[in-house]
């Protein structure tokens, strides 16, 4: 059975749609989400959307480009962009630990949330949890929809082991904050605890001395102050981690997979469009990026490698026939990727599908940013 | 047999970007140190079953199976270590736990440890590696010779590996400080070398400076720099300046493709093309190349493989990698 052409994804349908508010780039490490992220947000820009974007973890030279010189958590303007069409970027890199710390301040009381800021369990949470880095980017992305400023946000997702952790992260945070666990460890320090200790008398016990074993008595009562003092904030927590999560589900937002043409990226690319298709949560397209294309002159990769070899014969036009070799392997390459991708768009054939071909140099400046803007809303 | 740049060295830690092909190398390394008789594990902590799929073996239970020959005899091991299981595995190693240790699994602890937890998972999968490395036969000898791990990518490294400098932070004294400090020690000794993979191109390389910068900061041994899908250029070097400056002779490959039958008018258009891109990209490779040299470190290169690793380019790595001193 053959397949028809993937559909093509209409990306500059998806920029000038008012009603699109926010676009997430996914996909795994190494496939250029953020500059993908970058130049969707700068080709809104510039034909009149306002924009912001958040980056994650920019490399140094394009975080430079887009006047990012260092991580701030605030939104700041992109200099160098064309306003003509009354467009404005502005461009942030997520702070994990000041984000965190901002929802501490933000709904504990100013005593309560200088005890939790000077927690040692705290700070090691807030600054090297796997997945708090994925936490706060949600909530970044919730505060950035609540102030209303700008009329499209495009995020771009953490460097993480799996792309889904992104959409997994607020879901474990909450069931660890409504589990049991946090209720047992909040026990010895709140008021109300015999209740609790009615509740769990067969586990706890058992339960407090293992744990006192293994992690010792004061590693235990910094784990317990830290936990008391959340407390107050449960509801804050996770009723935003909720909301952030309904929001990604709203038809408002465009979810945008990003891979190249490389076994291990299709894999994850393949398993996002899935996880993604299984939640309802609105999938806009996918980005074939870094994609080698064959040329339109209908000579096959056989072809220029014969005539190649028949001029090393003569001895004779040296150039041509390199030139040649260098066509028939731009070829092979064209065909394998073309082929890898092939095995995608057939298992996910209503997922629409656009291309960046792979470039001879690195993108690290607005033109760069621009021009790959232009080869995602083309047309192949 | 040249020898090899790590004597000394149990504990090899691959990383690099996401996409330079870390698993891959990690991979061809553990079948280079095995070559000679040599028994090697190798450790995957990112729960992808990379491993399973570059050997093209069923998915990898959480227990050392064998997954290769190496060159005149030798074995590679293969671990995928699941974070749950290095708990209950730990609990029961150091506390014997029993139905204690259910108990905590019922009230969530286990599920806390391995993904809530600020490091703990990290610290689980360092201290299952850090356990292969140390265990002994009855005979007093390693049981494995080198071990290999496939570690987290270049932006995670260093915080994954000094974990445990920062549990011993937390907590000061107690079992679990005194494994930390075990793990930072091997860690931070000359047994252990991290190498970096990056491909040249700027934001590996970028990166891998980044990484190198870091690890040498936290006192984590840097070992190689190894430069993965290395391209040999097609054309000569007088072309490829040409080339660049778009002034490759039209008219002799013209008559080129007369004399080779090819007579399409759009083809000099496209061959020139492709031959300036072909030239950009040479010339930044050769300014990255540049930028790892810089970083005065041992340096390999492997060849780019067009159709993707199997097991037979793994051999082929594996050699290339032994001939330059890396096993």
């Amino acid at each position: 059975m053959s397949t028809g052409p993937a559909a093509h994804f209409d990306v500059d349908r998806l920029l000038h749609d008012a009603r699109t508010r926010i676009i997430v780039c996914c996909g795994s490490g190494g496939v250029g989400k953020t500059t993908t992220a970058a130049a969707l947000a700068l080709r809104a820009a510039e034909q009149g959307r306002s924009v912001v974007v958040l980056t994650i973890d920019p490399a140094r030279r394009l975080a430079q480009s887009m006047g990012l010189s260092e991580l701030d958590n605030t939104p700041r303007p992109v200099a160098g962009i064309d306003d003509a069409r009354g467009g404005r970027l502005d461009a942030m890199m997520l702070d994990m630990k000041r984000t965190f710390d901002e929802i501490v301040e933000a709904h504990a009381a100013p005593e309560k949330a200088r005890q939790i800021l000077a927690n040692p369990f705290y700070q090691a949470l807030s600054s090297s949890f796997a997945g708090t880095q994925e936490y706060m980017a949600m909530e970044k992305l919730g505060q950035l929809r609540a102030r209303d400023t700008w009329d499209l946000i495009v995020v771009d997702t953490p460097p993480s082991r799996s792309a889904l952790d992104f959409l997994d992260a607020p879901e474990r945070l909450g069931s660890f904050l409504d589990g049991r666990l946090i209720r047992l460890l909040a026990v010895p320090a709140r008021a109300g605890g015999r209740a609790y200790v009615r509740m769990f008398q067969a586990g706890v016990g058992a339960v407090t001395g293992a744990l006192t074993r293994i992690l010792g008595g004061e590693l235990l009562r910094d784990v317990q102050t830290f936990v008391t003092a959340l407390d107050t904030m449960f509801g804050g927590f996770r009723d935003r981690a909720e909301q952030t999560y309904a929001l990604l589900k709203r038809p408002d937002t465009a979810f945008v997979v990003v891979s190249t043409p490389e076994p291990d990226a299709l894999r994850e690319a393949s398993y996002f469009v899935e996880r993604l298709g299984g939640d309802a949560m609105p999938l806009a397209g996918l980005v074939l990026n870094r994609m080698h294309h064959g040329g339109p002159d209908g000579l096959s990769e056989h072809q220029a490698t014969a005539a190649a070899d028949r001029l090393d014969a003569t001895r004779e036009h040296r150039l041509a026939a390199s030139l040649l070799r260098l066509h028939a392997a731009n070829l092979s390459l064209a065909a394998r990727d073309a082929h890898r991708a092939a095995r995608l768009t057939a298992a996910h054939p209503t997922v629409p599908v656009t291309q960046v071909p792979a470039l001879s140099i690195d993108v690290n400046n607005l033109g760069g940013l621009r021009q790959i803007a232009v080869e995602l809303v083309a047309r192949r | 047999m040249p020898v090899s740049d790590w004597e000394g060295v149990r504990l090899h830690i691959v990383t690099g970007k996401g996409g330079t092909g870390k698993t891959t190398v990690a991979a061809a390394l553990a079948l280079a140190l095995a070559a000679g008789g040599h028994k090697v594990l190798l450790v995957e902590v990112e729960e992808r079953q990379g491993l399973a799929q570059l050997f093209d073996v069923a998915p990898l239970p959480y227990q050392e199976r064998k997954l290769a020959v190496a060159r005149d005899g030798g074995d590679v091991f293969g671990l995928a270590v699941d974070p749950r299981q290095a708990m209950y595995e730990y609990l029961d190693m150091y506390y014997r736990l029993g139905r204690a240790g259910r108990a905590l699994d019922r009230m969530g602890v286990v599920e806390f440890a391995t993904t809530v937890a600020p490091g703990m998972r990290d610290v689980l999968l360092t201290g299952k590696t850090y356990e292969a490395t140390r265990r002994r036969r009855e005979d007093g000898e390693f049981v494995y010779d080198a071990v290999v791990l496939d570690a987290p990518p270049t932006g995670r490294i260093t915080r994954f590996l000094s974990v445990n400098e920062a549990v011993t932070s937390l907590a000061r004294v107690g079992p679990i400080s005194r494994q930390a400090t075990a793990i930072t020690e091997l860690i931070s000794s000359p047994r252990t070398a991290v190498h970096v993979v990056t491909v040249l191109e700027e934001m590996p390389v970028q990166e891998t400076a980044d990484a190198v910068a870091h690890l040498d900061d936290a006192g984590i041994p840097v070992g190689a720099v190894v430069v993965n899908q290395v391209r040999r250029p097609l054309l000569r070097a007088r072309d490829l300046a040409a080339a660049r400056r778009g002034r490759l002779d039209r008219a002799a490959i013209e008559a080129g493709l007369r004399a080779a039958g090819l007579g399409r008018d759009t083809l000099v258009e496209r061959l020139t093309s492709e031959a300036a891109a072909h030239a950009d990209r040479v010339a930044l490779e050769k300014r990255e190349r540049a930028t790892v040299a810089a970083l005065d470190r041992p340096t390999y290169e492997l060849p780019w493989l067009p159709d993707g690793v199997d097991l037979a380019g793994l051999y082929e790595m594996s050699a290339a990698l032994t001939d330059q001193g890396a096993a």
